[in-house]
This record gives structure tokens, sequence and C-alpha cells, in this order.
């Protein structure tokens, strides 16, 4: 029982870049357990995506052919059935948002730990040590155990499988039992469209929940007017319904990457982090010296927004 | 339609803090609803005054002194709690997926809700994985990461919801009942307690129950996870810290702004 079995995540027709990243993952801990690793794609154009997942270090792509797009019931059954013919160690799967609407199930029906969101791996041959964090990113722990377990894995943490593998393609037929399917996907739907597009700017002033009230806002609006650059937010504005949803920067938001990012009140969630970390340079106004967000910073303000932000407005008024 | 809501009591962190072992010291930590939770709560309470739900009640797995927290949800609408605890429960770390699962099932068996909502994650320690963990264990359907409740449902058994996927896309879903539903953030205004509400809640029912009360084995709080190190990661900032007053410090900016031709 030394293999892994790595899952794919697609949606509407693409993989999505942690396909390519859990390759890489699950390549060095079957390095690490002398194993194989198996990749199971499920779902969609499955031909065409074992093609462009038969990567360097893939031993085996198993490929599902059943819908167009991802239903966690056909993912659990599809997933528990490959575990019992091929008995891996470890099930590994994206931390995206589909991750973990069918992790957490295949890892209760086969009895098994899991272990989420991790950040990096760790095998010497019988215990695994999974690294995670805790408290949004201000402590991160190691925690062991033995036997198998399903294991998520955070986005960009691997870097992305590449080279072209000899891996063997396979058609794996699941029994899938429609009766148990009980949920149906009916669609997508883009949002956050409207007025502005902040993926669009040079300059994006952020503010988050360091602003504390919404009357606060206007004095970022007049920073944002002052320096002519554009407003964005982290998830907390937008959930308080003070800000639009396409001013919300992130991973469930929008991409951005501006020649220049003041993160004002930001703590610098991973969720957050996502959809900035491409900005060319990015300044922190934060009275945390430790947040996360100055992990990645360029130059930061370690003081009060509320006594920063005036100056900066005087500076160009 | 009955609902229940998973409420936990999550441990808050100062800004400034030191770690002993595998645990934050005390002095550092304060106590706050999940704020995931606060959404669960908001939803299930708008369900029952749009006359969908006859009844809300709340589960929590904790100590006497999350009783506070507990209130909170019921000072917001929710009609009465459980509250889950036992000595067995008091040392552990880390109380791992599979744990709450057992525990959290044993009570939701015995309510037998149509509907049960729990937060997409708990703020300490962010598994994101207990409901639809949950939903497995009970044979229920289940949704991760909504945030949308169509407040009308298909023949009192199908839910329509929206789930909040990567990069701005929503995912329209219909998912049978019963069901547990993940709650993400925004998807409703959670209100704030009323003066009224804060004083009801201090007569609603508040029941506590230890492991063998639900059928569960002490066994299970046994975590095959085993936290074995806590550590403040180690800075990767090569950030330039900009010293001095307010005034130097925004001058430093402005100084930067200008050079990249960003503002004038
Ligand atoms: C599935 C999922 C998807 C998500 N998607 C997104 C997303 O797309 N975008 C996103 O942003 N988040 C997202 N989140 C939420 C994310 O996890 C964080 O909760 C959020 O980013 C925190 O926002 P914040 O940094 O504004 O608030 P906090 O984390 O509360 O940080 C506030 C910061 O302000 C600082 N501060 C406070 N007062 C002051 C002051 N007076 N002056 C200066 N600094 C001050 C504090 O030190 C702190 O660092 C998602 C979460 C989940 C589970």
């Amino acid at each position: 029982m030394t293999d892994i079995l790595a899952v794919a995540d697609h949606r509407r027709g693409e993989l999505r870049d942690v396909s390519y990243e859990i390759i890489t993952a699950g390549r060095q801990l079957a390095d690490e357990t002398g194993g194989d690793l198996h990749l199971a794609v499920i779902s969609g154009t499955v031909d065409d995506f074992a093609d462009k997942l038969n990567r360097d270090g893939v031993d085996a792509i198993h490929t599902v052919s059943h819908g167009e797009e991802f239903n966690h019931d056909v993912y659990t059954q599809t997933i528990t059935q490959l575990y019992d013919e091929l008995a891996p160690q470890y099930v590994l799967t994206p931390n995206s948002v589909n991750g973990l609407d069918y992790a957490p199930a295949v890892a209760n029906q086969l009895d098994l730990p899991v272990v989420t969101d991790t950040i990096d791996l760790d095998n010497d041959g019988e215990t695994l040590v999974a690294t995670r964090e805790m408290y949004g990113g201000k402590v991160e722990t190691t925690n062991e155990l033995t036997g198998g377990a399903v294991v998520t894995i955070r986005g960009a943490e691997w870097p992305a499988a590449e080279g072209t593998g000899d891996a063997a393609i396979e058609a794996f037929e699941a029994d899938i039992d429609e009766d148990a399917v009980g949920s149906t996907v009916n669609g997508f739907e883009e949002v956050g469209g409207g007025d502005v597009d902040i993926s669009e700017a040079d300059l994006l002033v952020s503010i988050g929940r360091g602003i504390e009230e919404e009357e606060n806002l206007d004095l970022i609006r007049d920073l944002a007017d002052a320096l002519g650059a554009t407003l964005s937010s982290s998830r907390p504005i937008v959930d308080n319904g003070w800000l639009p949803k396409n001013r919300q920067v992130g991973q469930s938001g929008k991409v951005v990457t501006p020649d220049v990012y003041i993160a004002i009140g930001i703590s610098g969630a991973v969720q957050h982090v996502a959809g900035m970390k491409g900005s060319d340079t990015i300044v922190a106004i934060n009275t945390d010296p430790n947040a996360p967000i100055m992990d990645i910073a360029d130059y930061a303000i370690v003081d009060d927004l509320f006594d920063v932000v005036p100056e900066l407005i005087d500076e160009f008024q | 339609m009955k609902i229940l809501v998973t409420v936990k009591e999550v441990a808050t962190v100062e800004d400034e803090f030191e770690i002993e072992g595998t645990e934050i010291a005390e002095q550092y930590l304060g106590a706050d609803l999940n704020e995931w939770d606060d959404y669960a709560i908001e939803e299930a309470v708008q369900l029952q005054e749009d006359g969908i739900a006859d009844e809300v009640v709340t589960v929590t797995i904790g100590p006497e002194e999350c009783e506070q927290t507990i209130r909170q949800a019921l000072a917001k609408g929710a009609d009465r709690a459980v509250r889950v605890w036992d000595d067995s429960l008091e040392g552990v770390d880390l109380l791992d997926v599979n744990a709450k699962t057992e525990i959290l099932s044993a009570v939701i068996e015995e309510e037998d809700p149509d509907l049960v909502l729990s937060g997409v994650q708990a703020g300490d320690d962010s598994f994101a994985a207990t409901g639809v963990s949950v939903a497995e264990n009970l044979g229920y359907q289940w949704g991760a990461v909504v945030n949308h409740l169509e407040h009308e449902f298909d023949d009192d058994d199908v839910a329509s919801v929206r789930r909040e996927l990567e990069g701005g896309v929503e995912e329209l879903t219909e998912i049978d009942l019963p069901a547990v539903l993940t709650i993400q953030t925004g998807i409703n205004e959670p209100r704030y307690a009323s003066l009224r509400g804060i004083r009801q809640a201090q007569r609603k029912e508040l029941d506590v129950k230890a492991l063998a009360d639900i059928g569960v084995d002490e066994s299970t709080v046994e975590s095959e996870l085993d936290l074995t190190a806590m550590y403040e990661p180690e800075s990767e900032s090569d950030a330039t810290f900009w010293e001095g007053s307010p005034e130097e410090t925004a001058s430093e900016l402005g100084e930067l702004l200008r050079d990249k031709g960003v503002a004038q």
C-alpha cells in the first residue's frame, strides 16, 4: 500500500492549474513511499484531459467518462471504487471549492482521516508529516499520521509538472449508482461584472476589514481620487455590502496585476493573496508587522491607516 | 421544516503572541462566534421568518465557557441549543474531522432535521471539511461553499443553491433534502442580537450532553492526526519597512508612486 492516487480538477472544459501541481506533489510522495503515481480524471473530455496530464512522473491515468461537469456524487463513487481497486496509501485532491465538496466524503466513506489545505508533505516511508496553517495563516502546524489518508493540497504551493510523460492511459468503468446521485448542476454564472474592471487598473488602492465602519470608506475613496487610483477590496468589505462584488480581489473575486497594489488594513489571507500576488509592486499599510501580507509586500508601513492615509491624501492634493 | 445549525466558538489570536508547545499561550487568545457560522445562523433564522422553518436548533461541541457564544446564536433567533462536552474532550489538542463528524452526526440523527447549515470553515483550525463529512456519514446530501439558498423549496424536498467557485463563477445546483449546506460569508447580512433577543436567549433551552448520552464512544475523540508542532511561519518578507511618523512614511509612499509613474 504505497501508491498515490491524485485527482485532477477541471471546469467548463479546462483543466485547472492545480491539476499539474498535484502531479508534482503526488510524484514527490510516491518517490518517498516507493510507489506509483496514479492520476484520475473524471467527467468532461477525459481523453483530451489525459493527453494534457500525461507529464513527467505520472505512472497511470484513469479516465472516467461520465457527464460533462463536476458532480460530487460521481466523484465520490468513482474515487472510492478506484481506491478499492488500486489500494493506494494516499488520495490527493486539490483544496479547491470542488475538492472540498468531495474529499471529506471520500475520506468518510473509506474511513480514512482527512487533512485539508496542506502546504507541505513529507513521508519517511511510514509517517506522513503534513504542514498546514491555522488561525488565518498566523501559525503553521505539522500534523503526523500513519496509515492511509485523504489529503487536499493548496493551489500554487507546488510547481506545475512539466515535460511529456509515458503514463498508461486507461478508461476506468465506474459503476455509478444514479439513485445515489442527489444533486444536479444546472449551470454556471459569472458574477461581478459592472462599471469598473479592477483587473485593468495600473494603481489599486485596496481596503480590508481594518477600515472598521462603512462611513470610514469615504477616507479611502478620497485617497483613490487624490491618487487617480481604482478602489478595490478584500472580501469582508463586499460581504458587508459596502462595495459591489466587482471590486473584490481574490480567489473568489478578481485576479489583478496592477503596477502598484496598496493593501490597506488587509491581513493577506491566502484567498486574498491568490488574487493579487502577481502585482508588480505591493505596498502594505497595516498595524500588525507580522500580518501574512508582509510576506509578499515589497514596501510596508506598520502604522494605523487612519493616521497614514490622511497624510498621503495631503501629499497629492 | 426543521433546521439544525452547527455553531462553533473559535479561538482568536492577538497580533503579538507566544506559542507554548503545540498551542498558543492562553493569554493571547480570545473567543468568538465562528464568522462563517454567523452567516449560517442568519440564514436559518431568515428561513424561519419566511415561514419555511418551524424550528431552528443549534449544536456545539465545546466546554461550558462557550455558552456565551451559544447564547449569541439564541439571541439572534435560534429556538434552542445542544452543547456536547465531555472530560475526554478536555485535553484534546486538535479535534479532527472524524471525531467532529461522529459527535455531530449522533446529535443530528437524534434531532432528525431536514436541513443542516454549517459554516464553510472554522476560523481557527480551518479544516473546511466537517459539513461534507457529516453529510456523507449520515447519508444526507450536501453542498459545499453555498452563497445563495433559494427560500422556495420544490415540494419541500429540493434546495436550489449557488455554490461559489473560484474566479467569480457560481454553480447553480439543486440538492435533495435532507442535506447539509456549508454556508459562505456574504450569503446574507448577519444581524446583531437585539437587547430583547439577548434577554429572551437567557430563557431558551440549552441542553448539555456527554458523549455517553448521545451514544458516542470516548475512543472517537482520539485523533488519527497528531498535531506535533506549531510555529510562526518563517517570514519570507524582504519588504522595505518605512519607519517614521505617518507624515514621513506617507511621503516615502508618495515618492514611490511618483517614481513608478502611477500617481502625480
Ligand atoms: C472559500 C473561500 C473563498 C474566499 N475568497 C476570498 C476572496 O476572493 N478575497 C478575499 O479577500 N478573501 C476571501 N476569502 C476570505 C479570506 O479567508 C479572509 O477572511 C479575508 O481575505 C480577510 O479580509 P481582511 O484581510 O480584509 O480582514 P482581516 O483578516 O480581518 O484583516 C484585517 C487587517 O487589518 C489590520 N488592521 C486593523 N485595523 C487597522 C488599522 N487601523 N490600520 C491598519 N491596519 C489595520 C489588521 O492588523 C489585519 O491584518 C475567502 C474565504 C474562503 C473560505
